[in-house]
C-alpha cells in the first residue's frame, strides 16, 4: 500500500487516519464511522458536517400544527413516520449553518449578480401553440382546462386522511 | 432476473474471465503503470483507439473488403467523437450503420438500464437524413450523423419526458430543450433518454421509478478479475456498482459505447459525480455559459446542462456546439462565445495549480489520495507551480445546498399539479384536493421530502433564520473561490469522489439525503460559485473500478479548463473498459485476445 498522505501539498499533513481499503466493503461504511472518530489534531479545520449519525440533539420537535401547515402548504403528505423523521433530521443537519458567522455578508442570490438580466423586447415572436400544449392534459372541453370546483379549502386536519390525524 | 451474460455456446450459464480471482492477484496492469512512479510516455488517448481500429482481427473467411470494412466500422463505436465524424466524412461509415450499431448496443445492453425511452424510429430517420446531406457533401458540421443521448430530464419534443417520475410518465413534450434543439440542428442522432435519479435528486441514479442504473464497469474484465463472488448464483446479481448520480444513465450510456456523447445535468456534482465512477468525462460548464431552456428545473440558480464524453477534446466539441446566449432563457450571459480547438499545453511555467486542504476530507480513500497526490507530482514536474489553497468554508457547503436546494424545489416541484400536463389523480372534490391527491401519488418519498423541507426552510418564521443565512453563506463560499483565484492560482485539483463505486446493495442502506449528502462533498461548492468544472478519469482502483479527479477552473474559462485536463487526459492514459457485449458487436478486432468467456 503506498504512502498514503499528499504530503508536500498539504501542510494539514494530520489527515484522517486512512481506513483499509477491502473489496467488497463499500466505502460509505467507513464513511460512517469517520463523523464520530474523534481527530484532536486538525478537529477544527476538517471535521466534516455530520451527515445524520451525530447532529446536535434537535432543540425541539417540530409540532403537530407545524406539519399540518407544511402538509396544506407544499400540498404533499408526510406519508408516514419516517417521512416526519426526514424532517427532522433536514432540520437537525440545515442547523449546523448557524455555526457561521455571517455579520455584515449579503444574501447572494445569484452568482450572476453582477450582470445586467437580459430583458428582450416585448415582440411576439412565437405562440399559436394551443393545441400541442392541450394535448398533455386530461381534461379538457374546447381550449379550457378542467378543474374541480375552486375556492374549497382541504379538509381540517381531524378530517383529512393524512398520517398526522392519529398524532394530536 | 436474469441477467444473463451468455457465453458464446449460449448455454444461458453465467461464466466470467476469472484470470486473477485469487486476492493478492496481478493487479491492472494500467492502475499499476500510474501508480509506479514511472515517467509514463505520452502516447496520446486518440493514438490507442487509433491502434484497436486498425488491429488485425480473424476475421470469419470473408472477403478482405468486407472484413475491412466491417472492422472498420465495428470498432467505430469505441473511437472518439472527432474520428467517427472523420469516418463519416471519408465515407467509411455511414450514419445509418452507426445509428444502427448503436441501437442493437443499446439493446444487449439493456440490463444496465441506462435509457428510458431509445427513440429508435425517429433516431433513424434522423441517421437517413444525415446519409443523404453526406452524400451531397454538405455536412451539417462535426456533429452530423453522431449518435447522442440526453438524460431524462431535457424536453424533447414528441418524445417522452419523465424525470423517472410517475408524475411525469407518459408526457410528451411539446418543444425541445435549446440544448436538444441545438443538437439537431447540427444534424446530431438522438437516440434516446437516459435513466436517472427522479427528478434529479439523488447521488446514485438509484431512485427514480424505472429502476437503478447499473455501472458497466460492474461487467468489465477489470471489475470481474478483481471481485470475488460469494457464491457463484449469486455472481452477477449481486456485485454490481451503482453509477453515482443523477446523469448516471447518460454516464453509462457514453461508457457503454452505446453514444458518443451524452447530456446530463449538474446541480451538485450530478454530472461528474457518475462520469467519476464511470470512467468518462464530465464537463460542469460555468454557470450561465449554456441555456437552460427546456431543462426542468431542480435549482434554478445552480444547475447546468453537463456534458459527459470518452475525452475532453470531445467535451470541447459539445461545448462549441451549445455555449452561447439563448433569449429564452435570461440567465445565460449575452457575451459571444467562441468555439474553440483545444491548444496543447506547453509552457508550464505560466500555469498555478491550487491544492484546496479542505477537499481532503474525512473519507476519502487512500488510493484516491494517493492518485491526488501524484496528479500534482506530474504537474509540478512538468513546470507548474502547485501550491497549497484554503477554501475555509467548504464544509458548510453540503449545508448551505441542502437548504437552498429543498427551498428552491419546494418551488420548482409546485408546478406539478396534474390540471395541464403529466399525471392527475380521479379525485374530484375539490382544486385542493386534487392537486394534493396527483402530488401524493407521482411524487417519490425523495422528492416529497425535500419539497416539505424547503417550504419548511421557507416559512415566514424560518425564512431568515435558515433561507437567507444560506444565502449568505453561499456568498461566503462563493467569495473563498474569488480569494484563490484573485492570489494567481488558475485551475484548483480535487478530488471528484470520496470513493470509487459502492455495490448497490451497500449503497441503498442509507436514504438518499444522506447519501447525497456523502457524496457531493468534493462537487458542490462548484454549483454554488458557479464555476466551471470536470472530471477526467484517472486510474482504476482496487477494485478494477474508474476513479477520477476534478478540476475546477475560472468562471468562463473553458478554455483554460479544458486545456489542463485535456494535457492530464494524455498524461493519465485511462483503460478502455473491457465489456464482452462490445467485443461481441465489434467483432474482428479483439478475437486475437483469448478470452475465458468465450468458450
Amino acid at each position: 500500500m503506498r504512502a498514503v498522505l499528499l504530503g508536500p501539498w498539504l501542510r494539514a499533513g494530520t489527515g484522517p487516519r486512512p481506513h483499509p481499503a477491502t473489496p467488497h466493503r463499500a466505502p460509505h461504511r467507513a464513511l460512517r464511522a469517520a463523523p464520530t472518530a474523534p481527530n484532536t489534531a486538525c478537529d477544527s479545520q476538517q471535521r466534516l458536517p455530520a451527515a445524520g449519525r451525530d447532529l446536535p440533539a434537535l432543540k425541539q420537535k417540530v409540532s403537530v400544527e407545524v406539519l399540518d401547515h407544511l402538509e396544506q402548504l407544499a400540498l404533499v403528505d408526510f406519508r408516514d413516520s419516517e417521512g416526519v423523521e426526514r424532517l427532522q433530521k433536514a432540520i437537525q443537519f440545515a442547523d449546523q449553518l448557524h455555526e457561521v458567522n455571517t455579520d455584515g455578508v449579503e444574501p447572494m442570490d445569484s452568482v450572476l449578480e453582477d450582470r445586467c438580466l437580459y430583458l428582450r423586447e416585448d415582440d411576439v415572436t412565437e405562440g399559436n401553440c394551443t393545441k400541442e400544449l392541450l394535448e398533455n392534459a386530461r381534461e379538457k372541453v374546447e381550449e379550457y382546462f378542467v378543474a374541480p370546483p375552486g375556492n374549497i379549502p382541504l379538509p381540517k386536519l381531524e378530517e383529512r386522511e393524512t398520517f398526522l390525524q392519529g398524532s394530536k | 432476473m436474469g441477467v444473463g451474460i451468455k457465453t458464446r455456446s449460449g448455454s444461458g450459464r453465467v461464466a466470467t474471465a476469472r484470470l486473477s480471482a485469487q486476492p493478492g492477484g496481478p493487479r491492472s496492469q494500467w492502475a499499476a503503470a500510474f501508480l509506479a512512479a514511472l515517467p509514463i510516455v505520452p502516447r496520446g488517448v486518440a493514438a490507442r483507439w487509433r491502434r484497436a481500429a486498425a488491429a488485425p482481427g480473424e476475421g470469419e473467411g470473408r472477403s478482405a473488403g468486407v472484413r475491412r470494412r466491417r472492422r472498420a466500422g465495428g470498432a467505430m463505436l469505441r473511437t472518439s467523437l472527432r474520428q467517427v465524424s472523420a469516418a463519416l466524412k471519408d465515407g467509411r461509415v455511414t450514419p445509418t450503420e452507426l445509428c444502427q450499431r448503436c441501437l442493437a448496443l443499446i439493446k444487449t445492453t439493456k440490463f444496465l438500464n441506462a435509457y428510458i425511452t431509445v427513440a429508435e424510429e425517429t433516431a433513424l430517420k434522423q441517421a437517413e437524413e444525415s446519409e443523404k446531406r453526406y452524400k451531397r457533401g454538405q455536412p451539417l458540421g462535426i456533429l452530423d450523423g453522431i449518435p447522442i443521448a440526453v438524460k431524462d430530464n431535457f424536453n424533447t419534443a414528441g418524445i417522452e419526458t419523465t424525470c423517472a417520475s410517475n408524475m411525469l410518465k407518459g408526457y410528451i413534450s411539446p418543444y425541445n430543450a435549446t440544448v436538444v434543439q441545438k443538437l439537431l440542428d447540427q444534424g446530431a442522432v438522438l437516440l434516446g433518454k437516459t435513466n436517472l435519479d427522479e427528478f434529479a435528486m439523488g447521488s446514485g441514479s438509484t431512485d427514480g421509478v424505472f429502476g437503478p442504473v447499473r455501472n458497466p464497469w460492474s461487467y468489465s474484465k477489470q471489475y470481474k478479475d478483481k471481485s470475488v463472488p460469494k457464491s457463484h448464483s449469486e455472481d452477477e446479481e449481486s456485485n454490481w456498482v451503482i453509477t453515482g448520480g443523477s446523469s448516471g444513465g447518460s454516464a453509462a450510456a457514453v461508457s457503454s459505447f452505446t453514444c458518443f456523447a451524452a447530456l446530463g445535468s449538474d446541480t451538485g456534482g450530478s454530472t461528474r459525480n457518475p462520469a467519476a465512477h464511470c470512467g468518462v468525462v464530465g464537463l460542469k460548464p460555468t454557470y450561465g455559459l449554456i441555456s437552460r431552456h427546456g431543462l426542468i428545473p431542480l435549482v434554478n440558480s445552480m444547475d447546468v446542462p453537463g456534458i459527459l464524453t470518452r475525452c475532453v477534446d470531445d467535451a470541447a466539441v459539445l461545448l462549441g456546439s451549445l455555449a452561447g446566449h439563448d433569449p429564452k432563457d435570461s440567465t445565460t450571459i449575452q457575451d459571444d462565445f467562441k468555439p474553440f480547438e483545444i491548444p496543447n499545453l506547453t509552457d508550464f511555467s505560466k500555469l498555478s495549480i491550487g491544492i484546496p486542504k479542505e477537499y481532503h476530507a474525512p473519507g476519502l480513500s487512500s488510493e484516491i489520495l494517493a492518485l491526488w497526490s501524484k496528479a500534482a507530482d506530474l504537474f509540478k514536474n512538468a513546470g507548474a507551480k502547485v501550491v497549497e489553497v484554503s477554501l475555509p468554508h467548504t464544509r458548510y457547503s453540503i449545508v448551505c445546498y441542502h437548504v437552498l436546494c429543498t427551498a428552491e424545489v419546494a418551488s420548482n416541484m409546485a408546478r406539478f399539479d396534474g390540471l395541464e400536463y403529466g399525471h392527475r389523480s380521479d379525485m374530484k372534490d375539490s382544486t385542493e384536493s386534487m392537486y394534493a391527491a396527483t402530488r401524493r401519488e407521482g411524487f417519490n418519498d425523495v422528492v416529497r421530502g425535500r419539497i416539505l423541507s424547503g417550504n419548511y426552510f421557507l416559512l415566514k418564521q424560518n425564512y431568515e433564520k435558515y433561507f437567507v443565512k444560506a444565502q449568505k453563506v453561499r456568498r461566503l463560499i462563493a467569495n473563498d473561490f474569488v480569494k484563490v483565484f484573485r492570489s494567481g492560482v488558475d485551475i484548483l485539483l480535487t478530488p471528484t469522489t470520496l470513493s470509487d463505486a459502492a455495490l448497490y446493495t451497500e449503497f441503498i442502506q442509507e436514504d438518499n439525503r444522506t447519501r447525497s449528502a456523502q457524496d457531493d462533498i468534493l462537487t458542490q461548492a462548484a454549483n454554488m460559485a458557479g464555476l466551471p468544472a470536470i472530471n477526467v478519469p484517472t486510474a482504476l482502483s482496487e477494485r478494477g473500478l474508474p476513479v477520477g479527479l476534478q478540476f475546477i477552473g475560472r468562471s468562463f474559462q473553458e478554455k483554460q479548463l479544458l486545456t489542463v485536463a485535456k494535457w492530464f487526459e494524455k498524461q493519465v492514459q485511462f483503460p478502455v473498459i473491457q465489456l464482452e457485449e462490445v467485443k461481441r458487436h465489434d467483432s474482428g478486432v479483439f478475437q486475437h485476445k483469448k478470452s475465458a468467456s468465450f468458450s
